[in-house]
């Protein structure tokens, strides 16, 4: 396949993470783990929102909101608690076949909830069944009313998360359980687990990776990028632009939806926070900074900030960094701060040679 | 509801909307001059009322307030000048994501210098327990003097912008940019200008609630959401008609908060957001060919 | 209705008080390469939109295979079969040309979103045609040695023809042609002309808005004449030259 070249950097990333595993083991930092781990998750989202923001050339502020619904989604569905209803026929046909799982939270209590898989597919289902009624009207607007309506859209979702007593208000939801993968692997966030969980988030990142650099190198990603590009040609040439800015809205709510189902297992809770703006002003900070429609650029970037920004270092001053960034990239370099030079000039080299 | 209780939240409802509403002619002023959305229009408020306070222990609360003003209209012409003038040539959509970020800095910036506690400025006349009685409810006499300074702003806006030369200047600006340029208008001061007015009529409605609604260094973004929600009502650009809406969105809020839970309050105006943005985005009151806001 | 290509009927578009195009009838027969001439500000372009779905027309009907397409969106207009170029070239400046061209073959491609983000084999086929197909046109025109090239950086003329490439790439049946000697000089123009010839040849029906007199009487069949939104004549170019009103409207009445 005259494309494999392009899965090559998925490759070195791959060495790289387990290159940082020894490299943190040596230094017996192995606790950095946690945060690349959380970090990786944030990384979905920002792959999905370069599609969108790079690719189709959409701005969405409210990004963390999807964040937040596929979390929330997931622990709601994970942690109610239907023991009380066992009697009931179609609770019990449910436990039966599966569906419904009965495990004992840390207080030792017994619970009866949905299966995590069955939640996560719950949390897709909604999240794309929203993503699609926002973006239905919300598409069409220009550039900054997008933005508000994007804006608007997240702020409820956290108003929402904030105010309702089934979604924890203030506190959020905890006592999450694992997500149980295959055999042994399972998404949670205790010590023993910690190397293994930082493999599961960074193969889930290069997974998500390999599907979004497929689909800018298709037919798909050709077309979104000649809507960036140009609108109107890309219309005359057949191209139904609101159909594909519209699912790539709604994918990219997904990408971020699976990020935040991951966490909340990970993290055991999620809180109103992770649907707070700020969230999602960060990861369009991060997608501007990275380079918009540099996918390799956008999850560096996104990974390094996180990282830097959950380990504490920016103190204080947290928000004001990310903020200083957006004015930073915006006044100075709105292609993005990683333009590596020779990287591009190898890939346009590759792409001569494969059109020879 | 008795009549003096609704007597009581239509004050209650058109205090709040006319700051609202001098949010969305601040907003309109710049947008009418650049065809920028400020979002850190909300920070000047509350820039301007913390200044205020500060100074306030000082001198004396009108001199504070004057002093709050003109810091806030300085620091409002500084932005533009450092911020929005260099990337003049920039897409809308940069330079509006750029005011995001300014909004965020700004608000920081509070929090470092501020604080996060809430405070406020002296009652202008009498104190937090003085009432004047009208039609049967009890209204703070601050209320009063929000909606005579709301009115004052409004009534002088608009000889400012008919009368004076600088202000046709503004509007000459506002409508071709070029063409005022060509008549030897300035209109990198106008631009300026645009700003510092924003900044400095904002400090002053911040200056004047914040009896009311006390002062938060991150009050902001909210009040910049409701003042964006105000002036897409009203049609983005149409300052009378922002009036208008700003009166209606606080009167809807105000109501909404009688009968339902006040954690709802805040959700109003994302919601009359959504459905503007989304059935109407020109407006309530734009005429139907104005159909520069969607694309497809 | 005898099966003309393309068809409208009355057509009229209005914008505030200026009447663009109005009361339009006109036929295209298969085959043929129909030129639209008329002064500046005739409608010609505004003809074009309404056609291609850009704009929806006041009134009137628009057919193409006596199908009516009248207000249908751009992207559903170029899926049945009418390419347009445009005024001003609309290529798209960071892509290279072969790209360009892919994203022309998008209506005769299918591969979705689902097939593109797991890469499915079945796509592999369908890209490794279409991209042969694309550099099948590229020689055709004369353009293989830009393949490679970001668009942004060719010469005004190269532009043209990718874009002239870029429709040849839908395979329309019906091509439509906005000022496409705009720019060139005599021996490009010439170019061009024998291009236009040689796609009609090779079954496509072109529909040309054109200022250039000599390009129009060289290479069309029939030529439509616009006034000020009406038209004012419609016939074989010999005849057209000679038409006392057609004359009128370019040089003036004598005694005016």
């Amino acid at each position: 396949m005259m494309r494999a070249r392009i899965y090559y950097p998925v490759l070195a990333g791959f060495l790289l993470v387990v290159g940082l595993h020894l490299v943190l083991q040596a230094a017996g930092v192995t606790y950095y783990m946690t945060q690349l781990t959380m970090s990786a998750y944030y990384g979905l989202v920002v792959i999905g929102l370069c599609l969108l923001m790079g690719y189709a050339g959409q701005l969405s502020l409210g990004h963390a909101g999807f964040f937040a619904i596929g979390g929330y989604t997931s622990a709601v569905l994970t942690t109610c608690n239907l023991s009380s209803h066992s009697g009931n026929a179609l609770i019990a046909r449910l436990h039966g076949i599966g569906v419904l799982v009965q495990w004992q939270d840390i207080y030792g209590d017994q619970m009866l909830s949905f299966c995590p898989w069955v939640a996560f597919g719950a949390a897709l289902l909604l999240t794309a069944a929203i993503a699609l009624v926002i973006g239905l009207p919300v598409i069409r607007l220009k550039g900054h009313y997008m933005a508000m309506a994007t804006l608007g859209f997240g702020l409820i979702i956290y108003r929402i998360v904030l105010g309702t007593r089934v979604f924890g208000q203030a506190d959020g939801l905890s006592n999450v359980p694992p997500f149980p993968l295959i055999g042994p692997l399972e998404v949670n966030g205790r010590a023993p687990w910690r190397v293994q969980n930082y493999y599961i988030a960074w193969i889930a990142v290069l997974v998500a990776m390999v599907l979004a650099l497929n689909l800018i190198h298709s037919r798909v990603g050709r077309a979104l990028r000649s809507i960036h590009e140009n609108e109107e040609a890309a219309h005359s040439l057949g191209i139904n632009t609101y159909r594909y800015k519209l699912a790539t809205f709604v994918l990219s709510a997904l990408f971020a939806a699976v990020g935040g189902v991951l966490m909340t297992h990970y993290n055991g809770s999620i809180g109103p926070s992770e649907a707070a703006v700020m969230k999602s002003v960060r990861y369009v900070a991060v997608v501007a900074v990275g380079g918009m429609a540099n996918l390799w650029g956008v999850l560096l970037m996104g990974v390094l900030l996180n990282f830097l920004s959950l380990r504490g270092v920016f103190g204080t001053f947290d928000d004001a960094v990310f903020g200083t960034i957006l004015i930073g990239v915006m006044l100075f370099a709105p292609g993005g701060l990683l333009r590596m030079p020779r990287l591009q000039a190898i890939s346009s080299l590759l792409r001569r040679r494969s059109h020879g | 509801m008795s009549f003096a209780q609704i007597v009581q939240y239509t004050f209650s409802g058109i205090t709040v909307g006319s700051i609202y509403a001098i949010t969305a002619v601040c907003f309109n002023i710049i947008y009418n001059c650049t065809g920028i959305i400020n979002f850190a229009q909300g920070e000047f408020l509350i820039i301007g009322a913390m200044t205020a306070i500060s100074l306030s222990h000082v001198v004396p609360l009108p001199l504070a307030i004057v002093g709050a003003v003109a810091v806030t209209t300085v620091i409002g012409g500084l932005i533009e000048i450092v911020f929005i003038r260099r990337v003049s040539d920039a897409s809308i959509l940069r330079l509006i994501v750029i005011t995001i970020g300014l909004s965020i800095v700004m608000r920081e910036g509070m929090l470092h210098i501020w604080d996060e506690k809430v405070r406020s400025l002296p009652y202008f006349t009498g104190s937090a327990i003085t009432t004047v009685s009208i039609l049967g409810a009890h209204i703070s006499p601050q209320v009063l003097w929000v909606l005579g300074v709301s009115a004052v702003i409004v009534t002088a806006l608009t000889l400012f912008f008919r009368l004076t030369t600088t202000g046709r200047a503004m509007r000459a600006c506002a409508d071709n940019r070029m063409a005022a340029r060509l008549c030897g208008i300035n209109d990198r001061w106008m631009v300026t200008l645009s700003f510092m007015l924003s900044a400095g009529i904002g400090a002053l409605a911040g200056c004047v609630i914040s009896p009311v609604t006390q002062t938060q260094y991150d009050m902001g973004a909210p009040l910049a959401i409701k003042g964006f929600t105000v002036a897409i009502l009203g049609g983005l650009g149409n300052s009378m008609a922002a009036v208008v809406a700003g009166l209606f969105l606080g009167l809807l809020e105000a109501f909404v908060v009688s009968q339902f839970a006040a954690a709802y309050k805040e959700v109003v105006a994302i919601a009359v957001l959504l459905l503007i943005l989304i059935f109407r985005p020109s407006g309530l009151f734009a005429r139907r060919d104005v159909t520069a806001l969607r694309t497809a | 209705m005898d099966n003309a290509l393309l068809e409208t009927k009355n057509l009229h578009r209005s914008f505030g008080g200026v009447h663009a195009v109005q009361d339009v009838t006109l036929k295209v027969q298969a085959g043929v390469i129909k030129a639209v001439i008329g002064p500046n500000g005739a409608g010609k372009t505004t003809l074009f939109n309404l056609i291609a779905g850009t704009l929806h027309p006041n009134q009137g009907e628009v057919f193409f295979r006596s199908e009516r397409i009248t207000g249908r969106k751009p992207h559903s207009v170029a899926a049945l079969g009418i390419a347009r170029t445009f005024q001003t070239t609309r290529l798209f400046p960071h892509m290279t040309v072969v790209e360009n061209l892919m994203v022309g073959r998008h209506t005769r491609t299918r591969a979705g979103f689902v097939a593109g983000l797991l890469n499915l084999p079945r796509t592999w086929r369908e890209d490794r045609q279409a991209r042969d197909r694309c550099f099948e046109i590229l020689a055709d025109l004369n353009l293989s040695a830009f393949a490679g090239e970001t668009a942004a950086n060719l010469a005004f003329g190269v532009q043209r023809r990718v874009e002239f490439a870029r429709a040849l790439a839908m395979e329309p049946a019906l091509l439509l042609l906005d000022e496409p000697a705009a720019g060139l000089n005599i021996y490009e123009t010439k170019e061009l002309a024998e291009l236009i010839r040689k796609i009609r040849d090779q079954g496509i029906t072109c529909l040309v808005v054109e200022h250039d007199m000599s390009l129009v009487m060289d290479i069309s069949d029939e030529v439509l004449v616009l006034d000020q939104g009406r038209k004012i004549a419609e016939g074989p170019p010999s005849a057209i030259q000679r038409d006392p009103e057609v004359i009128r409207i370019y040089l003036g009445d004598e005694d005016a």
